[in-house]
């Protein structure tokens, strides 16, 4: 079946090895999709005058929800009248993205009914994301969602997003916390400041089971949860003689098979504390030591695994650059116990809430609040004490504040006293 | 950009229902607005709300944070929902006359 529009450059992306944008939606197409006929026009117009053609904003949504659908307009609907209304909408993905098939055949059917049939699985901060809808549809298939399939949007606006963690105890054997549970806990626990936007900015929260973070929650929330241990690396010492004579494969095979393997090299040397030996009968690590950045773990999986005592550690103020340059969280709790239900988490979460919302400026990324007004401000108001960890390197400056009161006398003198030792 | 009439008004909106100025605004626009936006029968309550937002806007040429506008009212974000139930942004500040939010949202 011939399309309606023309899409020489469009076509070019059919080619290749890799899975086409291009043949899936035109598949979809053909199919008498008129809501994806007109966006591979769009696109290919977009494509041949290097602009966007989608107009500036959008605010659309549901009753009782201040987020949750990104509102979309064409800027040509002349040329594309079935993309003239093209929203987004967000719905809250199950932790680690586990499906079973008949949920999502129910999904895509209800998705075509409503809507142009395409989607992204999923955005970057974890949504299932239903790409293209009319306004008229929102609410019906806001009805559908939460009555039929009992799922709900996801977070937009100044709120709390939808969190999300790495797939943790379902299928790794590093995980250290059950990072489902824990999203799923907040994500339930925190529904209305998902829903209904209450804070100066967007926040935030993802959760990884060990410091592989495989959701990159150091970098992309504002407060992250890494799965950690407080004792020592429990070592199976046949498994290391097994790798170090070539029976197992170092990497789990990721470099490959290969039977060259050099455990001083790769591992006792790459050790960032060097604080491993290898005697060619017995692997020992001083554990007052290991910083825990899992590479000789990650080297030898079945010889090494993280300890028993574990926790979680937590960073807050990850960011991209805008406006005030881009941050990776810094570490404010070296270590908390992260056992449902989360009490003293949850504890920490809302002194930091209470204090962003009254503290933070409009548009202002908790990270950037505790930049401008300082760690040492932040950690008074969660109530914790500095702590060495938190710091890469002490300050070289020496413009350090004190507080009157540990200063002996305060900040008021008598200036006359001071004339008479001090002629002027 | 589309036009409406409504009472002997004529209003200019965008897709969204977005007023194009807020000079162009009168109690004729909110009436016309309220039953997209979920609402029977304002209250004062409701005009309170919308005073706020206007007072504000005139002073400072920009929307009040919602922590500002619940302080300012004395109502909380939940209460605010149960007056405008597309919230603050898309039902509030639509009614009284305010530009379009804009940004992440």
């Amino acid at each position: 079946m011939a399309l309606k529009h023309a899409t020489p450059m469009l076509d070019e992306l059919e080619k290749g090895p890799w899975p086409s944008f291009v043949s899936d939606v035109k598949r979809m197409a053909a199919k008498g999709n008129k809501m994806c006929e007109d966006w591979l026009g769009l696109m290919e117009l977009s494509f041949k005058e290097k602009e966007g053609h989608w107009k500036h904003g959008g605010i659309v949504g549901v009753f009782g929800y201040g987020g949750g659908v990104i509102g979309r307009y064409c800027d040509r609907p002349d040329l594309f009248p079935n993309v003239a209304h093209f929203h987004t909408m967000r719905v809250n993905q199950p932790c680690s993205k586990y499906y079973s098939t008949g949920i999502l055949r129910k999904l895509c059917d209800l998705w075509e009914a409503h809507g142009s049939g395409l989607t992204n699985m999923h955005g970057s901060t974890g949504d299932i994301v239903l790409l293209g809808t009319t306004t008229d549809h929102l609410e019906p298939l806001f009805y559908e969602l939460t009555h039929e399939f009992k799922m709900d949007l996801g977070g937009s606006g100044s709120n709390l997003r939808t969190p999300e963690g790495c797939l943790g105890m379902s299928r790794c054997e590093w995980s250290c916390i059950n990072t489902q549970d824990i999203i799923y806990d907040l994500t339930q626990e925190y529904q209305d400041a998902l829903h209904r936007p209450m804070f100066p900015y967007k926040f935030k929260f993802k959760s990884s089971g060990c410091p592989m973070d495989c959701v990159a929650s150091i970098a992309r929330s504002d407060c992250s949860i890494i799965g950690t241990w407080r004792d020592a690396i429990r070592i199976d010492q046949e498994a290391v003689k097994a790798y170090v004579g070539g029976e197992l494969v170092p990497h789990a095979g990721a470099d490959g098979p290969r039977k060259d393997f050099d455990i001083k090299a790769e591992v006792i040397d790459l050790c960032p504390t060097k604080c491993m030996e290898y005697d060619g009968k017995t692997l020992k690590i001083h554990t007052s030591d290991c910083v825990r950045c899992m590479h000789c773990i990650r080297v030898l999986p079945r010889a090494l695994r993280p300890g028993l005592d574990r926790g979680a550690t937590i960073l807050v103020g990850a960011k991209a650059p805008i406006l005030e340059g881009a941050q990776l969280g810094s570490v404010v709790i070296p270590f908390i116990k992260m056992e449902s239900p989360y009490t003293e988490f949850k504890g920490f979460v809302e002194k930091m809430w209470d204090w962003w919302m009254e503290e933070g400026k409009n548009r202002e990324r908790i990270g950037e609040t505790i930049q401008r007004l300082t760690l040492r401000e932040f950690l008074k108001v969660v109530e914790l004490e500095p702590d060495p960890r938190m710091v890469n390197t002490p300050r070289f400056n020496p413009y350090i504040f004190y507080d009157p009161a540990a200063v002996p006398g305060g900040w008021e003198h008598d200036a006359a006293a001071f004339r008479q030792r001090h002629q002027a | 950009m589309g036009q409406i009439d409504f009472k002997g008004k004529t209003f200019e909106i965008d897709e969204d229902g977005f007023i194009a100025s807020f000079d162009a605004w009168c109690p004729e626009w909110v009436d016309y607005v309220k039953s997209s936006e979920g609402i029977n029968e304002l209250t004062d309550e409701h005009w309170q709300v919308i005073h706020v937002l206007q007072d504000y806007y005139k002073k400072h040429g920009i929307a009040p944070m919602v922590r500002i506008l619940t302080k300012v009212t004395g109502y909380k974000l939940k209460y605010i929902y149960e007056l405008f139930p597309s919230g603050p942004g898309k039902g509030a500040c639509k009614m009284a006359g305010l530009p379009k939010p804009t940004g992440c949202v």
